[in-house]
């Protein structure tokens, strides 16, 4: 059956019932989302508990060491980082090109990519193994003379995360404002202190509308070649080092694409989520999740070309020993989870190619999941072939990760699922203002004779000649 | 005679009705009263505004140009200086200061200063920090009313709430200024 007659939203729901709708998602919580606050906690912990313990004995209980300086700690870093890259890259182009269905999505996208960037962050810092030192990497001189390599694709990575994350956190910052006043005007107690404190007195006028709807394109137009050049910046990384298998041109389009790709399943995951326990059948529409599938399709099947590119180019680059890790993923040790990578993140997508299966929900939400596993598959086949197969061959092994880099990296959704689940409580996960454009535009396009009365009420009280002024009551 | 000073909000249900009442503003239909003088409170900024109230400044983007100009150049002086007083390291025959690299670096600057200066001049220039807030608010302009305001005398505080009225106006707030 053809839904083509399908809306993006019904534009003629009622502004008041928007706040209304949305405004409940902040009431008390009910028991599932408590369960839900438990477990990443006691996910959370099983990271810390590991983290602990690793500060305690060394870097060595997480098996990191020559070869496998990075394991999954760096693996698990790109993946956080990818994740972080459809919701503001995504809420900025379509933002850019008034493509107004991401309006009730784009909020938590957002706050997915802040939250994920946050997670990503602990990565590098938990590698260090001496978290302390971190600030070694902040460009600035020591006692010692000594300023950061800035040479390095690793300072370039400080500094690009650094600038991505604060314009992210800005970016989601500004464009929650007006809803803070909504929320601050009804609300009480500790809730409307903490939204009185975030709305900034905004107060809807002209000049604020006016200025906001600047500040909003200005930043989109530069989060964009941001995002692009933060994952492009990850993989340099890799492609910069000349070991087998990283040193390859098509790196950072290849990361960009694996970024967006992970960042729209997840989006998926997260639209199905809030659609259900928020019920949110109104806002969150079927129409929408149809275009998000689509959208991943078509991610999907670049990132699979790029992995052909990829393949090719290492076959006949002749380049002995970037063959061997080559043929290492296809037939090695590592060939379970390659193949697993290759047919989440290439022959799955293909269940979002077909109407019948994007319209079922939770085949969908088990679909997003796995092309994410697919996904994070993908950044360990980056990071742990090549160290198991570089050029010595006393690295020629394969490892194991240990429990306390999978107890570290179990933990990390924890902490990105308890920081999810705290935004929306406290923040509204969809726009209301936008929505409210939204649902206003389509009403006008839906009946352009709205639209034309209006202008032809305000014509013809210009063409009535001037009146004397209307006298007092 | 009285002098006293007035400000009021009239509250509309709609634009088409707020709009109407300002475009008679506009047509001089309350005399000693400008549509300069009017400001609006809205839900959402109705995309054809300017054609009501003119076209009034937004001054953002000089500040964001300003930004991104600092951000290149703070950046690259900041990386050259920095790789210029940087002796220690060994050079092995490369360039002091590395244009590739920088130009990575200095990229990040130009956004991120870019940004900066993007969200502090929206700050201030919206008055969301260090202005004057309208006395006159009403949380319906959050919901789905449309708020006029006005600052009137003596002589046009009665007509504009009589225009206000000829246009379906719901509710007038109002204050005395002095």
């Amino acid at each position: 059956m053809k839904h083509v007659s399908e809306k993006d939203i019904n534009e003629e729901i009622k502004w008041a019932q928007i706040n209304t709708d949305i405004l409940q998602s902040l009431q008390n919580p009910r028991k599932a989302y408590w369960v839900a606050v438990a477990v990443c906690v006691a996910m959370l912990a099983c990271a810390v508990v590991a983290e602990v313990y690793q500060y305690q004995t060394g870097l060595g209980v997480a098996d990191l060491n020559r070869p496998h300086m990075w394991g999954l700690y760096i693996a698990t870093f790109i993946f956080w980082i990818g994740m972080s890259h459809s919701g503001t890259l995504l809420s900025a182009i379509l933002h850019i090109v008034h493509a107004d269905w991401r309006k009730p999505i784009y909020r938590f996208a957002e706050a997915m990519t802040t939250f994920s960037l946050m997670t990503a962050g602990f990565f590098p810092m938990i590698h260090l193994g001496r978290m302390w030192n971190l600030y070694w990497v902040i460009p600035y001189v020591t006692d010692r003379g000594i300023w950061p390599n800035f040479r390095s694709p690793l300072v370039w990575d400080a500094f690009a995360i650094t600038t991505y994350l604060t314009s992210s956190a800005v970016f989601l910052f500004i464009g929650m404002i007006p809803d803070l006043a909504i929320c601050r005007d009804n609300s009480t107690g500790w809730r409307k202190k903490l939204y009185t404190v975030l709305s900034l007195g905004w107060q809807g006028t002209d000049r604020q509308w006016r200025n906001f709807r600047k500040t909003y394109m200005l930043m989109a137009c530069f989060l964009i070649p941001l995002a692009v050049s933060v994952h492009s910046i990850v993989s340099s990384d890799f492609a910069m080092s000349i070991m087998p298998g990283w040193h390859v041109t098509s790196f950072p389009p290849y990361f960009v694409a694996g970024a967006l790709y992970s960042g729209c399943a997840s989006i998926i995951t997260l639209f199905i989520i809030l659609r259900y326990f928020f019920r949110w059948e109104e806002y969150m529409t079927m129409a929408i999740h149809e275009k998000i599938c689509k959208l991943t399709f078509a991610i999907a099947m670049v990132w699979t070309y790029l992995n052909l590119v990829e393949f090719g180019a290492t076959w006949y680059g002749h380049d002995p020993v970037a063959k061997e890790v080559l043929i290492s993923k296809f037939v090695g040790p590592f060939a379970p989870f390659f193949w697993a990578m290759l047919f989440f993140g290439s022959v799955l997508p293909f269940a979002l190619a077909f109407e019948k299966s994007r319209r079922n929900l939770p085949w969908m939400f088990v679909v997003s999941l796995l092309l994410n596993v697919g996904m994070w598959l993908e950044r360990w086949m980056i990071v742990g072939p090549t160290l198991s197969h570089a050029y010595g061959p006393e690295s020629w092994n394969f490892l194991w990760p240990s429990i306390v880099q999978w107890a570290i990296v179990f933990g990390s959704f924890g902490w990105f699922g308890l920081l999810f689940l705290i935004f929306v409580k406290v923040v509204p996960a969809v726009s209301m203002y936008e929505v409210k454009e939204m649902v206003f535009h389509r009403r006008r396009e839906a009946n352009p004779e709205l639209a034309a009365r209006f202008h032809r009420r305000i014509t013809d009280a210009q063409s009535v000649t001037a009146k004397p002024g209307i006298e007092g009551a | 005679m009285s002098n006293k000073k007035y400000r009021i909000l009239g509250l509309f249900s709609d634009f088409e009705e707020a709009f109407l009442a300002i475009n008679d503003i506009k047509l001089n239909r309350v005399p000693g009263v400008s549509v300069d003088d009017v400001r609006l409170m809205s839900p959402i900024e109705h995309p054809e505004i300017e054609e009501i109230l003119g076209e009034r400044p937004a001054h953002v983007p000089k500040f964001t140009l300003a930004g991104a100009c600092f951000g290149i150049t703070f950046g690259f002086l900041f990386l050259a200086s920095a790789q210029a007083n940087f002796l220690v390291q060994p050079q092995g025959g490369k360039p002091v200061v590395p244009l590739p690299s920088n130009i990575v670096l200095t990229y990040e600057m130009l956004i991120l200063f870019g940004v900066i200066f993007t969200v502090v001049s929206f700050l201030f220039l919206s008055g969301l920090i260090g202005g004057k807030k309208e006395r006159l608010y009403s949380e319906k302009v959050g919901v789905d009313q449309i708020g006029v305001i006005l600052e009137l005398d003596d002589h046009t505080y009665e007509p504009t709430k009589a225009l206000f009225k000829q246009h379906k106006v719901l509710e007038i707030r109002e204050e005395v200024i002095k």
